[in-house]
């Protein structure tokens, strides 16, 4: 995967976990809790979502990683590229 | 339990919120019990394929967003939204109450199951791995789920809980909230039952591989309590919230009155985990009407809880037969054979669906009785139409579950209601 697919690989897992959301306008360097309604138990869905779609096991230590949706492909992009 | 004590220790019904297979709130269930609509279709259920049910249609958006419905259970969504429809019904406002004296009690047959056999299946896909395991699970299934559900919901800050009662549930619920009113743990009370039961293949795979789950080439020809080509029940989620309140706070704020609740009864039988005991109903029965301080002959409408069984609907015949034989003017029916068994909202359910007898005098009838079985004789059995009567002003509800436990409610018409 390409950056770019990660981003909107990305997107639609949290659209689907927060189908409320208006996700057009994220800033990609806000951390997202600070831009939409996004508690613990839906950042563990993002991190579910990974598992059972990628296989990619996120260690807790890392999630602060994720914080933002930059962050999150700057993160995943080692672990998606070759998908 | 009888009139003439002060108005703060009478408890009386001011709301009804529900959800039927058959209607979104009590106006249009009435209106689909009189007219002889069943509720009762064609489903799909997991490793089962086809089978009946009754499948609830009303919108879960009214009350909810699309978040806290993927993350709530379906029993939670149901009783989202007959909460809010009863506290609409009732015509209360929420920001104007003392939200922690509010309880919320709701009786409910079995909770988890669903969200167990969706986890269950989920890891399935993975080899059974159970770090796909969802960290929904518990919040999901912990029993007190659905009226948890509801005061997060409203906001609620008093108690809540659910009680876990078979199919006695939903008079259970309600007679709960009844006793939290006369103890004053609270001054409102949103009192039911709620069953998401058709979300669970096993609950249906239980029931036939008990030999009792109905089939019919018709869906809406299934339910048939008392026929004797009955051949069990049929699976069907539902809700039924009342808001009760003292009559005193009640008259105070010109609320519209539907009932008294005069009395009620719950017993075991201790005898058996399904097979129903006539005697412990018997007794159940007697004492509620003890309870109310009122006699067999007082009951205008007696709802019964047949469910379609072979082995459950004579017993209660022979009990019912025992307890009012003596006074045939007691006019009875059956609310399942329209909606199938909506476990443990049954019992809340098919007293709401009763409630407007005492404004229109019309019984709605047990549906789909084509062959009386002669052990399911009762008098005055209302079969497949609507009866006019003269006179309502006692409804009698049975609402029986497994493992024996037996549970009556008997409403009172309040005197001088709008």
């Amino acid at each position: 995967m390409t950056k770019e697919q990660i981003k909107a690989t990305i997107l639609e897992i949290i659209a689907q976990i927060i189908p409320d959301e208006d996700l057009s306008n994220l800033k990609g360097d806000i951390p997202l809790r600070e831009q939409v309604e996004l508690d613990s138990m839906d950042f563990l869905d993002i991190i579910m979502e990974l598992r059972k779609r990628y296989g990619i096991e996120v260690p807790e230590d890392d999630y602060t990683q994720l914080a933002t949706l930059d962050g999150s492909v700057a993160y995943l992009e080692p672990r998606m590229k070759e998908l | 339990m009888a009139a003439g004590k002060p108005n703060e220790a009478r408890i009386v019904i001011t709301g009804v919120g529900l959800t039927a297979p058959n209607g979104n709130n009590l106006a249009e269930f009435r209106k689909s019990l009189l007219a002889g609509k069943s509720g009762i279709q064609k489903f799909n259920v997991r490793y089962m394929g086809e089978v009946l049910a009754g499948i609830c249609h009303f919108d879960s958006l009214k009350y909810q967003k699309k978040k806290e419905l993927r993350r709530g259970t379906r029993a939670g969504s149901i009783a989202i939204y007959c909460a809010q429809e009863a506290i609409a019904d009732a015509k209360l406002d929420l920001a104007c109450l003392d939200k922690s004296r509010i309880g919320v009690y709701l009786g409910i047959t079995e909770h988890g199951t669903v969200e167990t056999e969706n986890e269950v299946y989920e890891i399935k896909q993975f080899n059974y791995d159970v770090k796909y395991w969802s960290h929904h699970h518990n919040p999901r299934v912990v029993a007190n789920n659905p009226a948890g559900e509801v005061t997060l919901n409203l906001g609620i800050t008093g108690p809540h809980y659910t009680l876990g009662a078979a199919c006695a549930g939903g008079n259970i619920g309600l007679t709960q909230g009844l006793q939290m009113l006369l103890l004053n743990e609270v001054d409102l009370a949103l009192g039911g039952g709620v069953s998401e039961s058709t979300g669970s293949f096993g609950i249906f795979a239980g029931f036939k591989s008990e030999g009792a789950l109905a089939s019919h080439p018709d869906p809406e020809k299934a339910c048939r309590p008392f026929d004797k080509d009955r051949n069990g029940v049929v699976v069907s989620e539902g809700g039924c919230i009342f808001v009760l309140e003292r009559l005193s706070d009640a008259l105070k704020r010109g609320a519209k009155i539907y009932g008294e609740f005069m009395g009620y009864a719950i017993n075991s039988d201790a005898t058996d985990f399904i097979f129903p005991s006539a005697e412990r109903q018997v007794e159940c029965m007697k004492l509620a009407l003890n309870k109310a301080g009122i006699s067999p002959e007082d009951i205008d409408i007696i709802n019964t809880h047949g469910t379609g069984t072979a082995e459950g609907d004579p017993v209660e015949c022979q009990a019912i037969s025992e307890v009012f034989g003596e006074h045939p003017h007691a006019y009875m029916n059956n609310t399942k054979s329209f909606i199938g068994h909506t476990m443990g909202a049954a019992g809340a359910l098919e007293l709401a669906g009763n409630l407007p007898s005492f404004k229109d005098y019309i019984i709605h009838p047990t549906i789909n009785l084509d062959h009386l079985d002669p052990e399911c004789h009762l008098n005055n059995l209302v079969i497949n139409e609507p009866k006019k009567i003269d006179k309502v002003d006692y409804i009698f509800n049975n609402s029986f579950g497994m493992l024996g436990i037996n549970s009556v409610v008997i409403v009172k018409r309040f005197e001088g209601q709008s």
